[in-house]
């Protein structure tokens, strides 16, 4: 499959996937949705990718759903917004949760409806100074999707996920940092710089271990207290037997750099 | 050595392991026929005191073989000689536990409903997926399901053919606990092995009992219970038992 509608490259560990409908501010169609999911197949497939890297070209990061797509555009008959749902977004947002890597998603601009969720589900997020996070679902009638009224109260707490929900105002790159949605911002000219870097370093450590942490941490907001001990027990178990953590413990040892493989 | 089967000793308990990956496990007669002869050897062996039967970490077993099954006409099936292989899975008599990862579906389901305990892992599926086929579940599915979740959501998955997550076959109560996949057959074994250092006879009658509980009115069930809890006061692993609880040691049962 070529791609013609996201940019997907992978090298020395990092898979990088740049959304590339730039007229369209990257926004969602059928055929983005169907090369996003081969992509995310491939770093899932590949034992070399040990870390992801999504972005956008141009300058907005996603605005979400096209809403001239034919899958959704309104026609004689009302769509069926759940099919739509239940065929791309619930599936890519599950994929982006569950890859046993760090995801890394870098907001280059505008994120828009499903797009200001989609980073909610990756793992770190940094944003362009410029960048800014718009719930716009409720303008046009809709509710947060793409895990959304998921995420949101959980990161920011539920006063202020309703105020963005309920209102689909801006929220700049800086207010979002504050408010402890995202990671960190940085300059824009240094976003993919930084997001690059940050990618080459996760890259050379122990993701097994990594994919283990994401779990953990996915897991401990439906969990409680004693089923997220129970659940740090059993997968602790699983961390100690990856060659990684011998490899660790040995460097430790011999006070010397490790060398992680990912195992 | 079965074609279909690996089968691993883990001390007193044996690991069943279904083994045709190219087809998610499907359970073809050929399978079945093994299944029932392995267990008929666990059940033989005195050594074997409890059994694990698990699948692949992708399926423990997606149903019947359909290529099989469209083979065979009315007379076809009241000559299969599957329906004698599910009974004698069924009256196997040690303890029986089944870790499920991934699918469990139609024969599938059933068969990991014919174990005492099931153990699943967190990405588990259960469903009877007969139904869009036009067919129905022939093993157990419409009455084992019905026991084990009630009515309602049993009649929505026979009926729809919607298949449920680990996390609400859980809830239903269809399983006893859910692991984290990679985990699962470790625990059941964990499991197994716990119960294949009780005493044999005592974990004989009471897996009975418990099985007496689904067919058997309140009051011939506890006349059962009574019968078997009698029986055991003759047993040299009852004394042991009662003996290495007061001398405050390790009991060491030696199955009469």
């Amino acid at each position: 499959m070529t791609f013609e509608h996201i940019l997907f490259s992978v090298e020395a560990g990092v898979a990088t996937l740049s959304l590339n409908r730039p007229e369209q501010l990257n926004s969602f169609n059928a055929a983005m949705h169907g090369e996003v999911r081969e992509a995310l197949k491939r770093v899932r497939q590949n034992p070399e990718v040990r870390v992801l890297l999504l972005t956008g070209e141009g300058r907005g990061f996603c605005a979400g759903q096209d809403l001239a797509d034919r899958n959704v555009a309104p026609g004689a008959e009302a769509p069926d917004l759940g099919e739509s749902i239940e065929k791309f977004y619930n599936p890519l947002i599950r994929t982006l949760r569950d890859l046993p890597l760090p995801v890394i998603c870098a907001v280059n601009g505008v994120a828009a409806g499903a797009g200001a969720n989609i980073p909610l589900a990756c793992d770190l997020v940094l944003a362009a100074r410029s960048a800014s996070f718009i719930q716009a679902f409720c303008k046009i009638g809709l509710i947060p999707d793409s895990g959304g009224t998921w995420s949101l109260p959980r990161l920011v707490g539920l006063a202020r996920a309703k105020a963005l929900a309920l209102l689909g105002e801006r929220l700049t790159a800086e207010q979002a940092e504050q408010w402890g949605l995202i990671y960190r911002v940085v300059d824009d000219a240094e976003l993919r710089d930084e997001a690059l870097k940050l990618a080459r370093h996760l890259a050379t450590q122990p993701t097994y271990g990594l994919a283990l942490i994401k779990r953990s941490l996915n897991a401990s907001l439906n969990n409680d207290f004693d089923a997220q001990l129970d659940l740090e027990r059993d997968l602790q178990c699983l961390a100690g037997r990856s060659e990684d953590y011998r490899e660790g413990v040995a460097a430790f040892m011999a006070k010397r750099t490790p060398v992680f493989k990912g195992r | 050595m079965p074609n279909t089967l690996v089968v691993q000793a883990h001390q007193a308990t044996r690991l069943i392991t279904l083994h045709r990956p190219h087809a998610l496990n499907a359970l073809t007669t050929e399978l079945l026929g093994e299944l029932a002869d392995e267990l008929q050897r666990c059940a033989d062996d005195p050594d074997v005191r409890a059994v694990v039967i698990t699948g692949s970490r992708k399926a423990f077993a997606a149903g019947a073989d359909l290529n099989e099954m469209a083979e065979r006409d009315l007379v076809g099936m009241l000559d299969d000689p599957r329906q004698g292989y599910w009974q004698r899975i069924t009256q196997f008599p040690k303890p029986l536990i089944a870790a499920v990862n991934g699918y469990a579906l139609g024969g599938g389901c059933e068969l990991a409903m014919h174990a005492d305990i099931l153990i699943a892992g967190e990405d588990a599926q259960f469903g009877q997926p007969e139904i869009n086929l036009g067919i129905m579940p022939g093993a157990g599915g419409t009455q084992r399901l019905l026991r084990a979740v009630g009515k309602s959501l049993a009649m929505q998955m026979v009926l729809a053919g919607e298949s449920i997550s680990a996390r609400r076959a859980l809830d239903a109560g269809l399983v006893s606990e859910i692991t984290q996949p990679e985990l699962t057959v470790e625990r059941a074994l964990q499991i197994a092995q716990r119960i294949a250092a009780k005493a044999p006879l005592a974990v004989r009658l009471a897996k009975e009992a418990l099985l007496k509980a689904q067919d058997l009115d309140l009051a011939s069930g506890l006349r059962f219970e009574r019968h078997a809890f009698t029986l055991l006061a003759g047993t040299a692993d009852r004394d042991e038992g009662i003996r290495a609880f007061q001398e405050k040691r390790q009991a060491d049962f030696k199955g009469c």
